[in-house]
């Protein structure tokens, strides 16, 4: 019975333990800090697993001790060569020093703020001393591969940049970071998300865009009317070489063949006396057959070779 | 006043109601029970927190953990494979990060020469490290879309608007994908990269007739010297066939007028043989025989004298033009 009773108060004594709140966990997301009468007590518990604090006294404020999250909002500013954009940032920080935190802002919602505040100057101030190229262009060592810009270099340009968005980013992270320190804000990365023109810039880069394809198109329009009469020259270039290169080979040709009949013919008939005699006296015959025809009227002498013996015989 | 005073006509009998205690710590117990087992799905894990702190992870199918809150289980769909969508979404999505906020903006990019262009892509991802994904990173899909902006817009803003638009898509596609594993690594996420496609990429609406316009330009080039050759092949083969033709021709007359020679030439000495032997009477025979052949066909002979000399009077030459 005595023992039963021991049992009870202890069992008693537990639960109001547990219901007071003297037992609390810490998840693994958490730093825990445990002040007392609105003080904090104590170094932030991080460790997770269960742990103990006086009950009615202490209090327990969860912070969480994961990266988190900060998204800017998008505003419109100024680069250094005057064109208006809309930049949008986003961070990631985390709670680097509970305590510290805890004292300078208490809450998150007031970490945000700071933040939007302290990195939103920082952009702007960086955005404001560069030109827009250098927040466009990420690396500044890249350029148009050479397999590419043969394909499109009649279009496209790829400007240079001093430094690039990279490097500015990095400037934004490296003023920001030492400014939220104090507050127990570890910064850990700044980068640019969005970055557009202003509606008003647009329809100005619109109307660039637009004429500088114009002038492209221009270009390629005249780059085949070029390309045609070129073509058409050499067809009649072409055409031309063709037929002299032809006429000469035939002249020549005939020249020679005409040449090698006259050398043959003259090797016959030039051999000998006799055969200049026969050769005279033949192509004569031929002759008169070819010019006495049916329309000739001859008169022919008594002391012609073929009438001499018209008159007297043989004598 | 007067207070109703509730009066009890019977006492409760409370004999009966102890019978009924021994049910009290068997519903108890049923309840803790019931909360000592949980189900991890075939594409997930359960990771398990014992007060709050990490003790273990747990493959697929039925477990049992402490009851009262001692345990607690997060299940983490880690063979799921997950999508995030930028400058567009597709309807009916389940994964709260897939689709963003504002599409519209989302898509509208500056590229490396100062034009604009309008850029649509996808990420595939899934989660590889349970307890990073939990424990390190608040909102790791987020923090995965804000990276995935980031990386397209610094690829994006190092190419002009033509590699974007046309020739440099699936450099792109690698060279995102491969910073985004990068920067996810780096920040922790406890996500893996699967894949990053780019979709649509356009110039915008404004600008898009442009754009084509330098498209047909390009072709009427192409269109302009191709009719050229065309107009070239058309003429030019057929003018080196004729060429041939008569260069093959003159070499027939060559071969023709030589032969003629040669045969003429062989067929006057062959009969100069024969006349060296008796020339006086084969040129009279020939002779002879010529005008034997002449004379027949003349229209009028005339045989005069060798004394006459007035012929004159004899001839009307011509016939009747003549005497005219």
């Amino acid at each position: 019975m005595r023992i039963t009773t021991i049992l009870i108060a202890l069992l008693a004594l537990f639960l109001l333990l547990v219901f007071s709140g003297a037992f609390y966990t810490v998840r693994e997301t958490d730093t825990v800090i445990v002040t007392q009468f609105g003080r904090p007590v104590g170094d932030p518990i991080s460790e997770p697993g269960l742990h103990w604090k006086t009950p009615f006294v202490q209090d327990v404020t969860r912070l969480d001790k994961r990266v988190l999250e900060f998204d800017g909002m998008a505003t419109e500013m100024p680069t250094k060569d005057k064109t208006y954009i809309e930049v949008d940032a986003f961070g990631r920080w985390r709670i680097g020093d509970a305590a510290r935190f805890y004292v300078a802002l208490k809450d998150e919602r007031s970490a945000q703020s700071r933040l939007e505040d302290i990195i939103g100057s920082e952009v702007r101030t960086a955005v404001a001393s560069h030109e827009l190229i250098e927040i466009i262009r990420s690396d500044k060592s890249r350029v148009l591969p050479p397999d590419l810009e043969k394909q499109i270099s009649l279009t496209s340009v790829l400007p240079n940049a001093k430094r690039g968005r990279l490097e500015i980013q990095k400037d934004i992270l490296a003023a920001a970071a030492p400014k939220l320190a104090p507050l127990g804000i570890e910064l850990l990365d700044v980068r640019i998300k969005r970055v557009n023109y202003n509606s008003e810039v647009l329809t100005r880069i619109y109307q660039r865009m637009i004429s500088e394809r114009q002038q492209i198109a221009q270009r390629f329009r005249s780059e085949g009317e070029g390309e045609a009469a070129r073509i058409l020259g050499k067809k009649e270039k072409d055409l031309r070489e063709i037929e002299s290169v032809a006429y000469k080979q035939v002249q020549q040709n005939r020249g020679e063949a005409d040449a090698e009949a006259t050398r043959i013919y003259a090797e016959a008939y030039d051999q000998s006396p006799e055969a200049r005699e026969f050769y005279t006296f033949v192509k004569t015959m031929d002759t008169y057959k070819a010019v006495l025809g049916s329309g000739t009227n001859l008169v022919l002498s008594t002391d012609s070779d073929l009438f001499r013996l018209f008159k007297q015989t043989g004598r | 006043m007067t207070r109703p005073t509730i009066v009890f006509r019977d006492r409760p009998d409370w004999s009966r109601l102890r019978r009924l205690f021994w049910l009290v710590p068997l519903l108890l117990f049923a309840i803790v029970l019931f909360t000592t087992y949980y189900q991890v799905p075939a594409n997930a894990v359960g990771v398990v927190l014992r007060f709050g702190k990490y003790s273990s992870t747990q493959e697929p199918g039925l477990h049992f953990k402490m009851p009262l809150g001692v345990d607690e289980v997060s299940i983490v769909p880690t063979r799921r494979q997950l999508k995030l969508e930028f400058g567009f979404g597709t309807p009916d999505y389940t994964n709260p990060d897939q689709v963003g906020e504002e599409p519209q903006r989302e898509k509208g990019m500056v590229t490396g020469d100062l034009n604009a262009a309008l850029v649509e892509w996808v990420v595939q991802y899934h989660v590889e490290d349970p307890r990073l994904f939990l424990f390190h990173v608040r909102e790791p899909a987020s923090t995965l879309r804000d990276l995935s902006e980031a990386v397209m817009r610094e690829i994006i803003g190092d190419r002009t608007v033509d590699e974007v638009i046309t020739v440099g898509r699936g450099e792109i596609e690698t060279e995102a994908a491969r910073r985004l594993r990068e920067m996810a690594n780096a920040y922790e996420l406890g996500l893996g990269i699967d894949q990053l496609q780019l979709k649509n990429v356009n110039p915008p609406r404004e600008v898009q007739a442009s754009f084509n316009e330098v498209n047909k330009a390009q072709q009427d080039r192409e269109n302009m010297i191709n009719i050229a050759n065309g107009e070239y092949n058309k003429v030019v083969p057929r003018a080196q066939g004729e060429a041939a033709q008569k260069i093959t021709e003159a070499e027939g007359y060559r071969l023709k007028r030589v032969n003629e020679a040669l045969g003429d030439a062989a067929a006057f000495n062959a009969v100069l043989a024969q006349y060296i032997k008796a020339p006086a009477v084969t040129r009279t025979r020939l002779y002879l025989e010529t005008m034997a052949t002449v004379l027949p066909a003349l229209a009028s002979k005339w045989i005069v004298d060798d004394k006459v000399t007035q012929l004159l009077p004899l001839l009307q030459v011509g016939g009747k033009e003549a005497v005219k």
